[in-house]
């Protein structure tokens, strides 16, 4: 299977309030349509890795490599326009623009993109709210959604630009079981039948095991 | 809404806090509308004090100055002796006088020069002025009407008669208005001069003009110059200044220059002549300035608070954008669009507003209604230049109001924000 992602000797350091390192010379590789889960104990790392991983974070040691372009040392515009195009992100505190529509959040990406026009956008938008069952509430301000709602919000914008990669910290932290088989059948589908590759952070074990393969974390290095 | 998405977000922005954004134009509005008001009234009133000035001095005035050569003496001719050195304490200056020389030459020469309009010549002097008991001081001027009309249109100036009458009657006059109020003389009375030297004449008063200068209106009157020549017992070619108009009177000085060089007379152009005027309307053109910069100033740092409160409640939207692949440009763009469409608008409604006040006070009395200067409303004058430079400087002031908040809106990382 081909390679899509690469971590080579990752080391993050931070100096504040005293200097500490957070990640210890991690290696990895994630191959397109893996399912990957993220796990370890709280504060050994995993949305410090993520924030790397999705280039948003640029201070650290190693090499990270996306779909063969070495992503490590390019500029922020340039990684900015790489992130617009291949990389999905869910945060650990599903963060939505709150004066916006739950649609308008879920199509901002897109229009970045300008791959589509308004119309072909909104469209696929539907579509998205619609997989998360979050048709309903499309017009609504994100910022009166309930926390689990603004989560599947936030899921439906990672997916908007079906991009190479999903990155998702603890995307299934705020709903129920129900919700979360839905977010899991839906990154099941994607994987499987879309080719998209999701790295997610978990701690929800059941969620973990289903998935292709686990990635463990301990205190900042991976589990042996 | 089919606007770029950029700007979409910033409209969102400006319209989910439409208190912040209206506080921030009224601002600029404020600015911009006094800007507008000072500038047209200021101008304005420059404007009232040159047409006043311009119809009070010629472009240009051709004179012969009273220099006393005290440096040869009779007494030196009288011991004849050339070793001898002779010293004449506090001599008296010798009658000299003050006419041009060859006044019919210079007036011919200047014809033929193409900058001049219109050339009239004039000759002035003391006179009292009787009417029954009553005897003012003041003085008239000799002058070929035909031409001094031309020089400062004195027939719009004329609240009675025409300056023509001056030809058609024997020994007429034309009067200032506040002279003949004082004599309290009409169109039709006869009134007596004396000139120093004694002699007298009747004159026939045969129009009444008002220049709106008190300093003219209540001292000067206006003969034909050989009823003065006649006055002074002068020959008919005796003429003391020569006034000029320039076709354009920007060129005054270079051509008052020449033509002082080539007659060898003094000859002053009018903003010499009005140098304190001009230089008060400098002091004014400088205050406006100051003033509606100052204004403008302090409404861009006003839309620069306004915009790094916007940012610092947007930290989050901002982190959150740049995680999805907005770049420091764009986010540069949400929020520069945002403080120039607030100085937009600003800049807009202050002109509206400014245009709107300037008109009032366009029509709205003076209050000084004296003898000095006769003005019915306060002087304004509206220029398209003002109103484009208004709304050019309004835009660069939230241009560069909105451009440090925006760069520091971009630097932001990202990361430090969404941990939470
Ligand atoms: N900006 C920072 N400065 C200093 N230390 C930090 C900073 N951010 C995180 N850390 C520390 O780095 C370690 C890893 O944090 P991280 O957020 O990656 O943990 P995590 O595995 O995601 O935990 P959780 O499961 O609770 O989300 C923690 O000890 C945390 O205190
Ligand atoms: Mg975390």
């Amino acid at each position: 299977m081909a390679e899509i992602l690469r971590a080579e000797h990752l080391n993050k350091y931070f100096y504040e309030p005293e200097p500490f390192q957070v990640l210890q010379d991690i290696s990895f590789s994630v191959n397109k349509g893996e399912f990957v889960s993220l796990v370890g104990k709280s504060g050994s790392g995993k949305s410090t890795l993520l924030y790397l991983l999705s280039t948003l974070d640029t201070k650290y040691e190693g090499n990270i490599i996306i779909n063969d372009v070495v992503v490590t040392g390019q500029s922020q515009n340039t990684l900015a326009k790489f992130r617009n195009e291949n990389i999905g992100f869910v945060f650990q505190f599903h963060f939505l623009l709150p004066e916006f529509t739950a649609i308008e959040n879920v199509m901002l990406p897109a229009l970045k993109l300008k791959k589509y026009s308004r119309e072909q956008i909104e469209e696929m938008a539907m579509d998205k709210l619609k997989q998360m069952d979050m048709q309903s509430f499309a017009k609504k301000p994100s910022g009166k959604l309930s926390g689990g709602q603004q989560q599947r919000v936030a899921i439906a914008r990672a997916l908007i630009n079906d991009p190479l990669i999903i990155m998702a910290d603890e995307p299934t932290g705020n709903l129920d079981s129900s919700n979360t088989k839905i977010v899991f059948d839906i990154f099941q589908h994607l994987t499987r039948d879309n080719g998209n590759t999701i790295i997610t952070v978990t701690h929800d074990p059941d969620f973990a095991h289903k998935a292709d393969r686990i990635i463990e974390l301990v205190d900042g290095h991976l589990a042996k | 809404m089919a606007l770029p998405v950029n700007l979409s977000i910033s409209k969102t922005h400006l319209l989910t806090r439409k208190k912040q954004t209206i506080v921030a134009m009224l601002g600029v509005t404020f600015g911009i509308a006094m800007f507008i008001l000072m500038i047209s009234f200021m101008q304005g009133v420059n404007q009232f004090l040159e047409d006043t000035m311009l119809s009070a001095t010629p472009d240009i005035h051709i004179y012969n100055d009273v220099k006393t050569d005290f440096s040869v003496s009779v007494a030196g001719q009288y011991f004849k002796d050339s070793n001898q050195l002779v010293a004449v304490a506090h001599p008296k200056p010798k009658e000299v006088t003050l006419n041009l020389k060859n006044a019919e030459g210079i007036m011919a020469d200047l014809k033929r020069d193409p900058q001049v309009a219109a050339i009239s010549p004039l000759l002035s002097t003391q006179v009292f002025y009787n009417y029954g008991p009553v005897q003012l001081n003041g003085f008239i001027d000799g002058v070929n009407i035909t031409e001094e009309s031309r020089l400062y249109h004195l027939a719009e100036k004329m609240i009675d008669g025409k300056p023509e009458n001056l030809l058609t009657t024997d020994n007429g006059i034309l009067m200032g208005k506040g002279l003949a109020d004082k004599l309290n003389v009409r169109t039709g009375d006869l009134v007596s001069l004396a000139t120093p030297t004694g002699s007298t004449m009747r004159f026939r008063i045969v129009g009444i003009f008002q220049i709106g200068v008190g300093t003219i209106d209540n001292v000067k009157s206006y003969v034909n110059i050989s009823a003065v020549q006649q006055l002074l017992g002068k020959d008919r070619s005796y003429i003391t200044d020569i006034n000029i108009k320039l076709k354009d009177n920007k060129l005054s000085k270079i051509e008052a220059a020449n033509f002082g060089k080539k007659y060898n007379y003094v000859s002053e152009d009018w903003e010499t002549a009005n140098s304190s005027v001009m230089a008060s309307n400098l002091i004014r053109d400088v205050l406006t300035y100051v003033v509606s910069i100052t204004l403008l100033v302090v409404a861009g740092f006003g839309i620069y608070n306004i915009m790094n409160m916007t940012i610092a409640s947007k930290l989050k939207d901002i982190a959150i954008l740049k995680a999805q692949g907005f770049a420091r440009r764009d986010i540069v763009q949400i929020f520069l669009s945002q403080s120039l469409v607030i100085g937009l608008l600003g800049a807009i409604t202050g002109l509206i507003l400014g245009f709107f006040l300037s008109y009032l006070l366009s029509r709205t009395p003076f209050p000084a209604n004296n003898n000095f200067i006769s003005l019915k409303y306060f002087p304004v004058i509206f220029r398209p230049g003002h109103y484009i430079f208004g709304i050019v400087f309004g835009l660069v002031t939230t241009l560069i109001a909105g451009f440090m908040p925006s760069m520091k809106a971009s630097r932001i990382d990202p990361v430090a924000i969404l941990r939470g």
